[in-house]
């Protein structure tokens, strides 16, 4: 692992003038007492846009998490910290290790090295059962949704702390009933929130591609998560539901609950993130709001590649062409 | 042709010890794959450890038949917990691996000339069913309607045995529509969804074949006790995929489909064997196919027979086609 020798801003393109060096100095720092929020998107305002800023409040610090496959090193985040009750957005190019990391954090796959924390909890081999008790819960890429199971089945199964999941007091109906009518009046009003209450009995398998993500997001929500990771939520989903999501995601941070999701849609991303964080081959190599980090020429490098050869217009791609005929003679 | 007996054997085989241990395995099954998702290939394991237990726990150990019961179930949990501790974190498939050759290990283990003072070698144990046949109620006489009538031993095991079929459908019935068999079914449908909800996949896989292990169990119980001898040969995996066929025939994932998919299973099987016998019997078929070949000739038609129901009715009896539609995403 890279020690504390290392330059923090080793493979990041500084957004703007860093002259002080400190770790810690921030532009405009809100965090005087009674002057300004800590927490939430407020909390943000005015921070330095460089890697591995300090947030005013954070709820997830990752320290040098690393993936290798082999020799691949997928992963390899040397400090970031998500701001609580913010939505962040993690973006980055195809392969650039996004849903690896979240697989990291959420314990569905194990580091090569590093530590992180949620709410201050080391979360470093816990299973990922335990991730999402803690508070923390994902949803996935590619659409899970329980297909041979009912709309509201699906919800039911969010809840968690049930009597009845333990096997000898579900066969006890009374031992459980009580509490499931609580479970099914949050499941109820959770789909009339997302516009799936018509549909509770239905296979969960029969819904469009878009409603099932809307169910995915509701029935994390069963959780009663305290952080909510959305692996790319707009992935598939019809135009027409696009605006109803950005809306349920904008009423997560509402409710108190912070947000960190990876997309590819940089409209939205743009509309709902407090804060972006993008990644490239493995390692953040800008964060900072939306607006700033999307003219970065770091984060341009890292979509557009880094070897600006590539011909941008007709004439240099005749030129190139012409200049690779002229070796080959 | 004499129509009397082939009713006769079929209506008899309807009710019969083949048709009952083969609906306990096949609830033990539908336990672990139509509800759970296990791909469990050596249910006869299950049968096979708990009659050797029984067996060796009277004729070895000297147990009263109470004791030796015991002694039986204790051992298809071992069996459970030793096939699920190293395998159910793995992929589905390495289960299937380790039961089918655990299966063949303990019946070649059992039958081993080693071991012949413990498990009586290849021709097996007797002797340990006068304990149960002590205990039978019934005074002598026959059983029945009319034709289809048992003797008083073979009666009192079918009693104790449907007994413990309306038990443990009632058990799984239970079970099933508890919130503890929702996170089993969810299970089945993504577990990588039910993990990230905060269920503990490892534990309820556990615990499903645990309880599937000890329905095999009992099956291997009455098994034992039909017979009143255990013989390794019989638990050969042909058992297992005999069972898989029944739960398969009823309808997976269906509380009655393994009941009802035995029971017509094995009498199916009986009918086509006696209309083979009298068939020949009566000169209609040719001398080369009556030649001792029904049963090679049975095997055939009841394999097309199931080829033909898994084309036009996959479900099985009990399915649901749009559920099984469903399964295809």
């Amino acid at each position: 692992m890279p020690t504390d020798a290392t330059p923090p801003t080793r493979g990041s393109v500084p957004l703007t003038p860093d002259t002080s060096g400190s770790p810690v100095a921030r532009i405009g720092e809100p965090t005087s007492p009674g002057g300004g929020a800590r927490t939430g998107a407020a909390g943000l305002a005015g921070l330095e846009p460089r890697v591995g800023v300090p947030k005013p409040d954070p709820i997830l610090v990752a320290d040098g998490v690393t993936r290798a496959f082999g020799g691949l090193v997928a992963v390899e985040v040397e400090h970031l910290e998500v701001q609580r009750g913010a939505i962040t957005a993690l973006i980055g190019p195809n392969g650039a290790g996004k849903t690896t990391f979240f697989n990291l954090l959420t314990g569905f796959d194990k580091p090569s090295a590093g530590t992180w924390t949620f709410e201050g909890k080391k979360l470093g081999g816990v299973p990922a059962y335990k991730v999402a008790r803690l508070g923390m819960v994902r949803t996935f890429q590619l659409t899970k949704a329980l297909s041979r199971m009912s709309v509201l089945e699906n919800m039911r199964l969010g809840a968690t702390n049930q009597r009845g999941e333990n096997f000898f007091r579900a066969l006890v109906p009374g031992m459980w009933t009580g509490q499931q009518r609580k479970v099914d009046e949050r499941a109820h009003s959770l789909l009339g929130r997302f516009k799936l209450d018509a549909k509770a009995g239905d296979f969960a398998g029969s819904l469009s591609g878009g409603q099932r993500k809307l169910l995915e997001m509701a029935r994390a929500l069963m959780v009663e998560p305290t952080m909510v990771m959305l692996d790319e939520p707009m992935a598939g989903v019809n135009p027409a539901l696009t605006q109803s999501l950005l809306g349920h995601v904008k009423d997560l941070r509402e409710q108190g609950m912070t947000v960190l999701f990876v997309e590819h849609d940089m409209d939205m991303v743009r509309d709902i993130s407090d804060w972006v964080v993008v990644m490239a081959q493995g390692r953040v190599v800008a964060e900072g709001p939306p607006d700033v980090v999307m003219a970065d020429q770091a984060v341009i490098d890292a979509y557009l590649g880094g070897h600006h050869d590539a011909p941008l217009t007709f004439e240099q791609e005749q030129a190139q062409l012409e200049a690779a005929q002229e070796d080959h003679r | 042709m004499n129509l009397a007996s082939i009713f006769t054997n079929t209506g008899l085989a309807l009710f019969n010890a083949e048709a009952l241990y083969l609906a306990l395995a096949a609830i033990g099954l539908n336990v672990h794959f139509g509800y759970t998702g296990l791909l469990n290939f050596g249910q006869v394991g299950f049968l096979a450890i708990a009659a050797y237990g029984l067996a060796t726990g009277v004729t070895y150990f000297d147990l009263p038949f109470g004791l030796a019961v015991l002694l039986g179930l204790a051992a298809a949990v071992a069996l459970a917990l030793a096939l699920g501790i190293p395998t159910l974190r793995l992929r589905a498939d390495y289960l299937a691996i380790v039961t089918i050759a655990s299966s063949e290990v303990i019946r070649l283990v059992a039958r081993s000339a080693t071991l012949r003072d413990f498990s009586g070698g290849s021709s097996g144990l007797t002797g340990f069913a006068q304990g149960f046949y002590d205990l039978n109620p019934l005074g002598p006489g026959s059983y029945g309607i009319g034709p289809i009538s048992y003797d008083s031993n073979r009666a009192w095991l079918l009693l104790v045995g449907w007994t413990l079929v309306v038990l443990s459908s009632l058990l799984v019935f239970l079970l099933m529509r508890s919130p503890w068999g929702r996170v089993l079914r969810a299970i089945r449908e993504d577990e990588d969804a039910a993990r990230s909800l905060g269920k503990n996949v490892v534990g309820y896989k556990m615990q499903s074949l645990v309880l599937g292990g000890i329905f095999g169990a009992l099956g291997g119980f009455v098994f034992a006790l039909a017979n009143s001898s255990v013989q390794p040969d019989s638990y050969a995996t042909l058992l297992t995929f005999f069972a898989f066929t029944a739960m398969i025939l009823g309808g997976a994932g269906r509380i009655l489909g393994p009941v009802v998919g035995a029971v017509l299973f094995w009498s199916f099987f009986v009918l086509v064997e006696n209309v083979l016998v009298e068939a020949g019997r009566a000169g209609y078929l040719p001398e080369a196919v009556f030649a001792n070949q029904q049963g090679v000739i049975r095997q055939i038609l009841v394999g097309v027979l199931l080829m033909l129901l898994m084309i036009f009715r996959p479900q099985g009896l009990f399915g649901d086609k749009k559920e099984l539609a469903l399964d295809a995403h």
